[in-house]
């Protein structure tokens, strides 16, 4: 399943403003990378691009390449919608589909897609709640709204939505930012457990969720607002935080700015 | 946050609150009570006048409304509560002769209501996505510009248009027909901006949320977005059609009354309600005639009242459960 991205000399603008300038990256397979940086630095303006949401505001464009093991992401002939089949995405806000149940929003991304057969269903939304850690607390109620469940549920709810297309990337944009800690460690026991089988990318503003949870780490920032997001460094999460190359990085997480 | 950002300034992102925890202390009691008492008072009768004015103002709103209800109901009702208006006609009934029924006028208006919901649903709906999820630019603006223009038509002049392109342009009859393209007019604009304020209404991350599984823009558009702002477009679709129902220049202009069973919109003179108020209004001094006015008058009211009665119902039971 996983795959390898490589990422070169990308630049991501909305409009005539450049967002992200320059990123030159690998995220290596079937393990967690983790961005940080300070609020405003592109980081997930960047983590858009790989699945090619960033396309979907108005003005919204990149240049560079991004390389999903051998296809390229941008190439001319490559349908956006394809892509997002392949890179899943986990958004800030719970955003289950609030006129479905439980059952309908994990077999949302299927039915949508013109998946038919009950069997087939029930056997991929089984599977993707347990793999969402979800499916003992809601396997009574499967028909009942998704909007119903707490925020963390909820969470773990558009995990296994995202989950039951079968990506090969899933990104996470600041999964856990509106859980409480218990429904935020709930979740990150899940990121270690799904990174057996998948890429993932999250993006946190939470230093120690990053050290907790990620293989690797990037550090983003940007010299002045006005001015494009920068990719500072890139390196093993221990390293990044005990030892990293770049002065930036040491200020930001031994706290000294931002 | 900028890079200028001094340590000094620093905040713990722990979370905790670092404010004050107790509410701010008051002033010395003695000085208080003398520094607060007129506020206080000032406020309480501002409050009291202000209550004042808004009785009223609602008092005053309510009097032509429960008077209009309570004269056509009182008028009306005993008309109703006869078998023979649920089912009759007015042929060969003249106006000093009591009897009839009004269910030649009860059709003729639903189906030309009918008519119209099936050409304006289908326009105003696709138009209202078409300017929420896909228009951008000049075709957009102008396409809103020219909704906006429409709302503000009055139905006699959507009325003549159709009068001048249907009757003098085509030679075609008047009809029942062309009664509904004349409210098509007037019903289009009403759905568009309902259901654009539907569509706006649906959180952007739902649609994210769709993209992000891998899902095209307009099975998006189809299966989340008309589907999670359904029950208001509803509610707005009956509204716009009540009120609609209520429209007479254009029946007096495009379909004139006649007294017999009509049901084919392309067969000249239909009856409907309001143009059947208007015919017996003629001939208000007879008792019979008026009669008949206020009968048909109470009809069209409950039968606004119900499809507002079943929008409200629409809109509870397809509202976005929680």
């Amino acid at each position: 399943m996983a795959k390898r991205i490589d990422v070169t000399d990308l630049n991501v603008y909305y409009g005539d403003f450049k967002a992200v300038e320059g990123v030159t990256m690998t995220v290596e397979p079937r393990s967690v990378t983790a961005f940080i940086g300070p609020s405003g630095c592109g980081k997930s303006t960047f983590l858009r691009t790989l699945n090619r949401m960033h396309e979907v505001i108005p003005g919204g464009r990149v240049e560079g390449k991004v390389m999903l093991d051998d296809q390229d992401l941008y190439a001319a002939s490559m349908d956006p919608v394809r892509v997002r089949r392949t890179v899943g995405m986990v958004f800030q806000r719970p955003n289950p589909f609030p006129t479905m149940s439980i059952y309908d929003n994990v077999a949302a991304g299927l039915r949508l897609n013109g998946v038919r057969g009950k069997s087939t269903l029930d056997g991929i939304v089984e599977e993707s709640l347990k793999g969402a850690n979800l499916w003992n607390e809601v396997k009574d109620r499967l028909g009942k709204p998704g909007a119903g469940l707490s925020g963390g549920q909820q969470q773990r709810l558009c995990i296994a939505r995202a989950i039951a297309v079968q990506p090969q990337v899933l990104l996470m944009d600041e999964p856990c930012s509106a859980l409480d800690p218990i429904s935020t460690l709930a979740i990150e026991d899940l990121i270690n457990e799904l990174k057996t089988s998948y890429t993932i990318v999250i993006v946190t503003h939470n230093m120690q969720q990053a050290a907790r949870v990620s293989d690797r780490t990037a550090f983003f920032n940007l010299r002045a607002t006005g001015e494009p997001g920068r990719l500072v460094e890139i390196d093993d999460t221990t390293r990044i935080f005990n030892n990293p190359s770049q002065k930036q990085t040491e200020d930001y997480i031994s706290g000294r700015f931002g | 946050m900028s890079l200028t950002t001094t340590p000094e300034h620093h905040v713990p992102d722990d979370g905790a609150p670092t404010g004050p925890t107790t509410p701010p202390s008051r002033p010395p009691a003695r000085q208080a009570a003398r520094e607060m008492d007129n506020p206080h008072q000032a406020r309480a009768v501002k409050d009291i006048l202000a209550r004042i004015v808004m009785w009223s103002a609602f008092a005053l709103a309510m009097v032509p409304l429960v008077w209009i209800l309570w004269t056509v109901a009182s008028q009306g009702v005993h008309m109703l509560t006869e078998a023979t208006w649920w089912t009759g006609n007015q042929r060969n009934i003249n106006s000093d002769d009591a009897g009839g029924g009004a269910r030649h006028a009860i059709e003729g208006t639903l189906i030309q209501a009918g008519m119209t919901a099936l050409i304006s649903i289908p326009i105003g709906i696709l138009t209202a996505v078409y300017l929420v999820e896909y228009g951008r630019g000049r075709l957009a603006k102008a396409i809103s510009f020219m909704v906006d223009i429409l709302s503000g038509v009055p139905s006699i002049v959507a009325a003549l248009f159709i009068y001048a392109v249907w009757v003098t342009t085509f030679g075609i009859d008047r009809s029942g027909f062309a009664v509904s393209l004349s409210l098509v007019l007037l019903m289009i604009p009403t759905i568009v901006r309902s259901t654009e304020e539907m569509l706006k209404l649906v959180p952007n991350e739902l649609r994210e949320a769709s993209y992000a599984l891998g899902v095209p823009k307009w099975v998006t558009v189809v299966r989340i977005v008309l589907r999670t702002a359904f029950s208001g477009i509803v509610t707005g679709i009956l509204l716009g059609l009540a009120r609609v129902m209520g429209e007479t220049a254009p029946l007096l202009i495009l379909g004139p009354y006649t007294k017999n069973f009509q049901r084919d919109l392309f067969d000249g003179n239909m009856a409907t309600l309001p143009t059947m108020i208007n015919q017996d209004r003629g001939d208000f001094a007879l008792v019979t005639a008026a009669e008949r006015m206020w009968g048909a008058a109470l009809t069209l009211i409950i039968l606004v009242l119900l499809l507002n009665i079943l929008g409200r119902v629409v809109a509870h039971y397809g509202s976005v459960k929680k």
